[in-house]
């Protein structure tokens, strides 16, 4: 029993770390401009580096970017322009043309809201 | 100063009054629905909104655009010229060029998949692989399969055991639904236990494996997954009968009361009546006997609130009998006219799922699993006798999260168990009970690109190995495309059953010799060791195919060890290990599609098996230093209405083997080297129905005098355990499928 208690007491701050975690947990996807895994890899790296991301997988068939995030920490605006940053317009946010122009070529998706 | 807070107030009052508003459809099967999430931007800004769950919006006019583009997947963007704010409402159709109709992708999921971004080198086997050979139990399933041997057993029971790594089953830790199954007395017929058709997938671990199932894994892991009700076919009917006298009947009941609950009923049942002495030895070549196996189980799935589980009661009841010819177990048991086997097994497994994913936070979740087992097996060998009964409960309770984001996952929980075991070995009794209880913390690391790392310790207290931390280390990384470099550091410990785990030792009679230390089961130590693995996989493509190239090396070095020492021919001893004990393991692997519509797959392992016997280390025996593997499958191409034919060819080619000294040999031993060619071929009429033919051992190889002393089965020489190829011969099989999709109401 003793060795019980114990092992509850040493997985304690395991859990009370995951409850703490939870803050105004918002679960949105949007759709994410790219083409192959390197654009995977790269729009979810991206991602990551933003504060308060949980959670970013895009999606290579349907090019939906699904992402979990701490809203206090930052703000939906706020990933659809980190995402574009690297190369990968969103609905939200336009790439910038040097950035999109330096891709690999075979992440050079077709340009949709581009005139 | 006032007036510029006037003017900001004033300003943001006017554009606050600049304020487009609307609603946002889209338009499906000819109606039209208010839609969430459709992404509205002014175009080159980054002013831009998603409408609500009623579709409507508020977006700020822009002063720098008045063109607003409408996107949402699956329908055409549209942009609108907005010159003054106004009510705007506005439907999307649907995109043509989303729906790729035309396109047919022609790559096919393999059936084995071996991944490239996992750390531990895990392999799927798909319920589709397990079709390539009409396997009736989870023992053969892995026929087909490179990473495990199958081995021939003694002549008695003609159950087939497993390897991985030139490890016997014991060292690996073989799970259902990541509950410990194979384990204590099922060690050795556990794998006959489950039937082929209740099999969805299998998940096998090279090397230590995670921490979460347990500390027992030494070599590998095996995983079983049984099929669940909710995805089962309503009505699944399987019939296989062979020219060595087995038959096997397989029927699947699954039933969905509602959205959320299913059950599922799988019933099967196999037995073989025919006699069979080819090689006129007096003896059957292959036992008769009769399998009654019923498995009921309940699912609870809500998807929207993240509950599941599963309820499952299981009932088994096996009757193997085996010997002379003219062994009739009503007349001539106990006595010495003739020599006869009974081995009679009933079980009952009852387990409790339930899981919960936070719906919100999908990486965070709950796992409990709780189940309970009593294995029950009575058995006589001539004048010898085995009988155990075996009682064990699991538990865990395990939780899933990550660390600030879902690069860095981690596991953790708690287990208890225990395991009481009441044996009778000849006029000995054993009785003995384990407890063990245990925490969990794995971590896991993923870049996204190149490495992944997943670290895993467990503390265990077991009443007898006493305290312990069990560490496992698994890496991959991806050095350049295509490839991927896998390493694995572990330890692993069990309790050695030394009688359930060497049942065939009955079957001679050799006399049992246990060189007792005053360990704590058996009066001999547990068993320790440390697992390390390499692996590298390289993907190629060669004439426009794709195939991949795979080296393994795994070697598993004891720090203790239970030996089972069949050098003496008269003997059979246990005692722990002095000296040196390893399994070095070598595996080089070719997948590759020659053709469209084929997969080959080739492999060639080298084994070496080394302990201390006493005073020499040898190869241990029975234990093949050479095995080549090949499989080819060929599916011709769909005709209407999805019928097909498809065609499966597997070589085994197995190297000489050492044979401890005995009368029929002599000493040092080895045995021919031999090869094993099985085929079958498949035809599949519809979806529904499907019939296969099949042949094994084509080349007809056969052991000709397997069992030592067979005309004397009485005295000292005896030993059935001598076994180190086919007995039967080439064998032919047929049987049929049938599988109901939908129930008319």
């Amino acid at each position: 029993m003793k060795k019980i208690i114990i092992l509850l007491i040493a997985l304690l701050p395991v859990i009370g770390f995951a409850q703490k975690a939870k803050k105004d947990i918002q679960k949105t996807s949007f759709e994410v401009n790219g083409v192959c895994g390197m654009c995977k890899a790269r729009i979810e790296k991206q991602a990551f580096t933003i504060k308060g991301v949980k959670s970013a997988t895009w999606d290579i068939p349907s090019h939906q970017f699904s992402i979990i995030y701490d809203a206090s920490k930052t703000s939906l605006l706020n990933i659809h322009e980190e995402i574009a940053s690297v190369g990968h317009d969103t609905p939200l946010a336009t790439a910038p043309d040097e950035v999109y122009n330096s891709l690999h070529m075979c992440c050079m998706y077709e340009r949709e809201s581009k005139e | 100063m006032k007036n510029i807070y006037l003017f900001i107030l004033l300003f943001s009052w006017s554009v606050q009054s600049q304020q487009l508003t609307g609603q946002i459809k889209i338009k499906e099967n000819a109606t039209e629905l208010p839609i969430e999430g459709v992404n509205l931007i002014w175009l080159n800004t980054s002013m831009g909104t998603i409408t609500d769950q009623s579709g409507n919006f508020k977006l700020p006019m822009s002063p720098n655009s008045n063109k607003l583009v409408i996107s949402y997947l699956g329908f055409k963007t549209d942009t609108l010229v907005i010159s003054s704010p106004k009510r705007l409402i506005h439907t999307l159709l649907p995109d043509a060029d989303d729906a790729l109709d035309e396109i047919t992708l022609t790559e096919r999921r393999k059936a084995i998949q071996k991944s490239y971004l996992e750390a531990q080198n895990i392999i799927r086997v798909s319920s589709e692989e397990l079709l390539k050979a009409a396997c009736c139990n989870l023992s053969e399933s892995f026929e087909t399969n490179p990473s495990i041997d199958v081995n021939f057993a003694d002549a008695l029971t003609g159950t087939k055991q497993i390897k991985m790594l030139g490890l016997s089953s014991p060292y690996l830790l073989i799970s259902e639904e990541n509950i410990p199954m194979v384990r204590g007395a099922s060690q050795i017929y556990g794998l006959t236990f489950t039937p082929g058709t209740w099999i969805q997938s299998i998940q096998i671990t090279k090397g230590a494996g995670s921490v979460v199932n347990g500390f027992e894994s030494i070599a590998g892991q095996i995983n079983t997954e049984i099929q669940k009700p909710s995805q089962d076919a309503p009505i699944y009917i399987n019939a296989y009968t062979s020219v060595n006298g087995r038959q096997e009947f397989n029927a699947h009941f699954n039933t969905k009361w509602n959205d959320k609950w299913s059950a599922g009923s799988y019933v099967h049942v196999n037995q073989r009546t025919q006699k069979f002495d080819k090689n006129a030895d007096s003896f059957l070549d292959v036992p008769i006997s009769k399998q009654i196996n019923v498995l009921n189980r309940w699912q609870y799935t809500d998807g929207t609130k993240g509950w599941v589980g599963f309820a499952s009661l299981r009932f088994l009841d096996d009757k193997k009998q085996t010997g002379s010819m003219n062994f009739d177990p009503e007349i001539h048991r106990d006595t010495t006219t003739f020599w006869g086997s009974e081995i009679e097994t009933q079980r009952v497994d009852a387990s409790l799922k339930i899981g919960y994913v936070f719906p919100d936070t999908p990486y965070q979740s709950f796992g409990f699993q709780s189940a309970y087992s009593n294995h029950d097996q009575d058995s006589y060998f001539g004048l010898r006798r085995y009988d155990i009964e075996h009682k064990s409960f699991f538990t865990n309770l395990l939780f899933n999260s990550i660390i600030s984001n879902t690069k860095n996952k981690f596991k953790t929980g708690i287990n208890f168990s225990f395991d009481e075991y009441n044996e009778r070995v000849d006029l000995v009794d054993y009785q003995r009970r384990d407890e063990v209880i245990g925490a969990f913390f794995e971590y896991s690391y993923d870049s996204l690109e190149k490495l992944n790392i997943t670290a895993g310790i467990r503390l265990d207290s077991h009443n007898r190995l006493g305290t312990f931390v069990t560490p496992r280390v698994h890496l991959r990384y991806n050095p350049w495309e295509r490839s991927v470099l896998r390493a694995s550091v572990g330890s692993g410990r069990k309790v050695a059953n030394i009688f359930a785990e060497n049942q065939k030792l009955f079957g001679t009679n050799r006399l049992i010799q246990l060189v007792e230390n005053g360990g704590s089961v058996y009066g001999l130590r547990p068993e320790k060791a440390w697992n390390y693995g390499l692996s590298f996989r390289q993907g190629f493509t060669l004439f426009q195919k794709q195939g991949d190239i795979t080296v393994d090396f795994y070697r598993t070095q004891f720090e203790d060890q239970v030996v089972v020492d069949w050098e003496q021919a008269s003997h059979i001893r246990f005692y722990n290990l002095e000296g040196s004990s390893y399994a070095n393991s070598f595996q080089l692997e070719l997948d590759y599609v020659p053709f469209r519509n084929t997969a080959l797959r080739l492999a060639y392992k080298n084994y070496q098996v080394k302990t201390t016997y006493g005073t020499q280390t040898l190869q241990k025996p029975l234990q093949p230093e050479e095995r080549f593997f090949a499989n080819f499958e060929y599916k011709f191409e769909n005709e209407e209405k999805g019928s097909q034919w498809k065609a499966d060819m597997t070589y085994h080619f197995v190297g000489e083997q050492r044979l401890p000294s005995n009368s029929r040999d002599g000493a040092g031993y080895s045995s021919e080297r031999y090869g094993l060619l099985s085929m079958q071929i498949t035809r599949v009429f519809s979806k529904q129905f499907e019939v296969y033919l099949g042949g094994e051992n084509l080349g007809n190889y056969k052991q000709l005098n397997p069992i030592v002393g067979a005309e004397d089965p009485f005295g000292s020489t005896f030993d059935t355990s001598l076994v180190y190829a086919p007995i039967f011969g080439k064998m032919f099989y047929a049987g049929l499928r049938f599988k109901l999709n939908n129930i008319k109401k």
